[in-house]
């Protein structure tokens, strides 16, 4: 087990050191000048001949590699000439944002999207079933967009409209302000968030829920005389579980490196947003961090799954140690 | 005696999307208290649908009739009424233990929990049950072993497991379904003694369903035949497998192999069961009867003998004895100077993590002789299939070499590769895991069409149609799902889809053990007619030794990787060297004595109930009278 976890880290380790090297390949040994995108079209000559130094850009590629890198590992991201504050501050500063609406939503659309899945699948044809299919098929095929619209338009503007506020329509208050503020302006977008992946878990959940029902362990669970809760739940959930933590995993770990469109319908200021804006501005140190963050989520998400998955399964489980 | 479950007139309906699937149709018995009643019948034929819809397990099913069992009729129970009914008065045992424990829980859990299910006891003292239960079952260091999981055990050991489990709450009733049928037969001879010891311990009443004519005789008091869904003959045990009434149990020991002489042919019962979406108006067994006759074709009466043997059939005299099929003369005799595959000195390690590398085959050296059919047997892990898929080049030897037609199998180019794949076929063991679920049969069968390049569309379609005949599927069948299909019918897939290349060299890994006896027969004969046309060389690997001397003209014993002893079929079989082979021998079922029957068929008079009864004052209906008059008063 712990072999196991180990040679996880290390291939994170090594997906991460890749990524890193095709990264720095792509922004420094750029045919313009690195220093030229980095400063912006404005800049000085000065200010361009003090970034070369700064960053080594006269030395060779190695050795930059190298600078970059162990910047990097002592938390030094680089410097946003466009923000005119360290890049590490700026995207820390967004990071609470993006996890509160990725937690705070993962709750929701577990919430809804498992128990449409399980009751779907005890009930596969009946009216209940269709309806949780149709659930999901309107989830998956409305774009994010429209959805945070609508419930923008349905829950702000149309009571708003009628005389009474129930939601802010944007904003974000740190958890340490106000615990209640900060659930209060996240619950749209929360929701929004939850519908559109909620269909996604209904569906694996049904599909997965179906497939072991059939299964003969099932039959000798009922011959037993386990009640049905007890079976369902107990029995068959705990079966179908392990796709279902590989998939909440992929997506936590996708969407920490930014939720763009929800980020900026609902004006939340998290990595997303940030990511969106430092494109549009062409601020490549914070461009470099951002993927390189992303990067780190997917990876750390992924070695959670992986050992998640081992730990789940008594046949993993048992067979490394 | 008193009688524990009265079943009566139990029909089972499941609506499927081909249509309503009649799996019981209206069979009535009683199982009486203490007694091993056994049900016998080929797969497909409802014993499963049957014993499950009594307890109510066979989702989506419509059920008719009654099932009384201690005053209360089952099927008419309520949900919260019927569960504390499961498990605690009527336990179930299953085919396959490994699929039937839940992989993510430990054993001890899961006889825990179905102990919690019906009492309130502290965890502690069912755990200390648990363990005592799982001692009682002989699992060696059960305390220990409370803590691991299924897939830690053998096959025996999840057996009496699921064994222990069924018996953890001293249940009246236990429903075996097959419980020896996927374990080896030296395996099966102790689970069977098993279940009888606990039967006599715990004063448990066993109702025990089975393929397998030679497991029945041996254990069974009274043995109910069931055919298409249909009661066909019921009564003791030694009456009806000694000296059937019915054609249908006839035809049944005459095909098993364990019944007949080695090297002739078995008769098997021609054709395949008839469909339960829509079945026949008269006997279900018609099609294929030996003895059909013209009323047939009109619903059989219940017929009664005097020594309390009941018959679904019109036929009044003892079955007729077909001949045996004629097999085409070998097209090629098998010589000890050409063999096609050559074994020398081969050995295979797997490392471990820590300490010495496992040994799986030890220095063995053997030649399959072309044409011949040379058996394997031993018992499970013995390295049986890791040899068989050394020869086929698909495990590499750690040392030694394999020849196949003169030609090393190590070291290939590709062309070479698919060459060997395509002239060595295997036959998988389990029916229940090679085959991928979620595709349709007829593209499973194709599959070798469609790696090959060989065969596509309408032509793919046809060719697949036909083996599905040949191995006795039902065409009808080619987009079902593997699911769909009964045990028995899954292995059949696994064998047409090796059959579809025209091989030279099957490898036939427990090829029949799934199946019924009527078509193994079928199957084995098919097996042996193929060889003898095509000159097709078998390596038939088995654990049940009776097959093995009826089909193979050598046999190999492999004991913990080595092979043991080697001689022809009836060296081993009846001077046996080795004292493993001798064990081997002993678990193998015993020929059943054919004894010719004196008995009296009781005329037939219809009451007013349209039950069918001897008349009264025939010296035989007096006799029924006293039997039932016992029956009451005891
Ligand atoms: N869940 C189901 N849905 C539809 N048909 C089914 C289902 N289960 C069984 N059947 C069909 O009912 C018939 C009887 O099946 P059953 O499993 O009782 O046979 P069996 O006598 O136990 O056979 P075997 O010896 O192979 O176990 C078969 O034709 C089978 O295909
Ligand atoms: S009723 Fe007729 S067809 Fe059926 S088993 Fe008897 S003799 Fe054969
Ligand atoms: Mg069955």
């Amino acid at each position: 087990m712990t072999r196991f976890i180990l040679s996880r880290i290390a291939f994170g380790v090594l997906v991460l050191f890749l990524l890193s090297v095709f990264v720095f390949m792509l922004f420094y040994v750029s045919p313009s000048d690195p220093a030229r995108i980095i400063a912006g079209d404005k800049a000085t000559e000065e200010l361009m001949a003090q970034i070369r130094t700064n960053l080594g850009l006269d030395r060779p590629i190695t050795e930059q590699y190298v600078t970059f890198i162990g910047n990097l590992l002592h938390g030094d991201l680089g410097y946003s000439y466009r923000s005119s504050m360290p890049v590490s501050e700026l995207v820390v500063s967004r990071i609470p944002v993006t996890m509160s609406l990725v937690f705070g939503g993962m709750v929701f659309w577990l919430a809804i999207g498992i128990p449409i899945g399980i009751v779907s699948a005890k009930h596969p044809g009946s009216v209940r079933d269709r309806l949780g299919q149709g659930f999901a098929i309107v989830g998956i095929s409305f774009p994010t967009f429209v959805l945070g619209m609508l419930a923008l338009y349905l829950l702000y503007f149309v009571p708003t409209k009628l005389g009474f506020t129930l939601f802010p329509p944007s904003g974000y208050v740190p958890f340490a302000e106000s615990p209640l503020q900060w659930a209060w302006h996240l619950l749209l977008p929360w929701l929004t968030l939850a519908l559109v992946v909620a269909a996604v878990y209904a569906r694996l959940t049904r599909g997965q829920m179906l497939e072991v029902l059939g299964q003969d362990y099932i039959r000798t669970a009922r011959a037993k005389g386990v009640d049905e809760r007890r079976v369902t739940y107990v029995h068959a959930f705990r079966s179908a579980m392990p796709p279902l933590v590989t998939q909440l995993g992929i997506d936590i770990g996708l969407m920490l490196g930014g939720v763009i469109v929800i980020e900026q319908v609902f004006g939340l200021l998290g990595v997303g947003s940030l990511a969106v804006t430092a494109v549009a501005m062409q601020d490549r140190p914070v461009v470099i961090a951002i993927v390189l963050l992303g990067g780190v989520f997917v990876v750390v998400s992924n070695l959670v799954v992986d050992t998640t998955y081992a730990l789940l399964d008594s046949r993993v489980r048992t067979a490394t140690r | 005696m008193t009688i524990l479950l009265d079943v009566r007139d139990l029909a089972v309906d499941i609506p499927t999307e081909d249509g309503t699937v009649h799996a019981v149709q209206h069979v009535s018995f009683a199982v009486n208290e203490g007694e091993f009643f056994g049900v016998v019948g080929e797969s497909g034929s409802g014993k499963s649908v049957m014993v499950q819809s009594i307890m109510g397990l066979v989702p989506g099913a419509r059920t008719s009739g009654s099932v009384l069992f201690r005053d209360r009729d089952l099927l008419s129970l309520a949900p919260e009424q019927l569960r504390s009914v499961r498990g605690r008065e009527i336990s179930m045992i299953f085919q396959d233990p490994l699929s039937s424990l839940h992989p993510q829980y430990t054993v001890g859990w899961q006889i825990v929990e179905q102990i919690q299910a019906h009492e309130k006891v502290s965890a502690k003292a069912a755990k200390a049950r648990a363990i005592d239960l799982l001692d009682r079952v002989r699992i060696p260091d059960a305390a220990a072993r409370f803590d691991a999981y299924p897939h830690q055990f053998s096959g025996g050991m999840r057996q009496r497991v699921m064994i222990a489990m069924g018996l953890s709450l001293g249940p009246a009733l236990i429903i075996a379904d097959e419980p020896t049928t996927a374990l080896d037969s030296t395996v099966q001879a102790q689970i069977l003694d098993l279940l009888g010891e606990m039967r006599s311990e715990f004063g448990t009443t066993v109702l025990m369903i089975s393929h397998d004519l030679g497991v029945l005789s041996r254990v069974a008091d009274r043995v109910m035949v069931m055919y298409g869904g249909r009661r066909m003959e019921l009564g003791a045990a030694d009456a009806v497998l000694c000296g059937p009434a019915h054609p249908y149990t006839a035809g049944l020991l005459r095909s098993s192999s364990f019944n007949r002489e080695p090297g002739t042919p078995l008769v098997p019962i021609g054709g395949r069961p008839p469909s339960l979406l829509a079945p026949p108006e008269g006997c279900a067994f018609r099609d294929r009867c030996p003895d059909a006759m013209a009323i047939c074709g009109s619903k059989p009466p219940v017929r009664h003998y005097d020594d309390g043997t009941e018959v679904a059939c019109w036929l009044e005299s003892t079955p007729v004895e077909p001949d045996p099929p004629v097999l085409p003369p070998p097209s090629l005799l098998a010589s000890p100077d050409d063999p096609i595959v050559k074994v020398d000195g081969l050995r295979l390690t797997f490392p471990q993590r820590r300490g010495e590398p496992r040994v799986v085959l030890d220095d063995i050296s053997l030649e399959v002789r072309r044409g011949e059919t040379l058996g394997l047997v031993g018992e499970s892990g013995c390295g049986k299939t890791t040899l068989a898929r050394a020869i086929a080049g698909l495990v590499a030897p750690t040392a030694g070499t394999v020849e196949f037609d003169g030609a090393p199998t190590a070291n290939l180019d590709r062309a070479q590769w698919r060459d060997l794949r395509r002239r060595v076929q295997l036959v998988f063991q389990d029916p229940f895991g090679s085959l991928n679920p979620r595709r349709r049969v007829g593209s499973i069968i194709g599959d070798p069409f469609r790696i090959h390049r060989l065969a596509s569309g309408a032509e793919r379609r046809a060719k697949v149609q036909e083996l599905m005949e040949l191995v006795g599927l039902n065409p009808e069948h080619y987009n079902r799902f593997p699911s769909q299909f009964s045990g028995g019918q899954r292995q059949r897939i696994g064998i047409a889809r090796a059959l579809a290349l025209n091989p030279e060299l099957v490898i036939l890994d427990e090829p029949v053990s799934a199946l019924d006896v009527s078509i193994q027969a079928q199957v084995l004969n098919l097996l042996d007619e193929l060889q003898r046309r095509l000159g097709l060389t078998y390596l038939f690997i088995s654990h049940d030794l009776a097959v093995v001397r009826h089909v193979c003209d050598r046999i190999a014993v492999m004991e913990g990787g080595r092979i043991v002893e080697l001689g022809t079929a009836d060296e081993v079989w009846n001077d046996p060297q080795q004292p493993f082979t001798r064990r081997l021998l002993a678990a193998a079922a015993p020929e059943i004595p054919r004894e010719p029957r004196d008995r009296i068929l009781l005329p037939l008079t219809v009451t007013g109930t349209g039950a069918q009864q001897p008349a009264a004052g025939h010296p035989a209906a007096q006799h029924l009278a006293d039997r039932v008059a016992l029956e009451v008063v005891s």
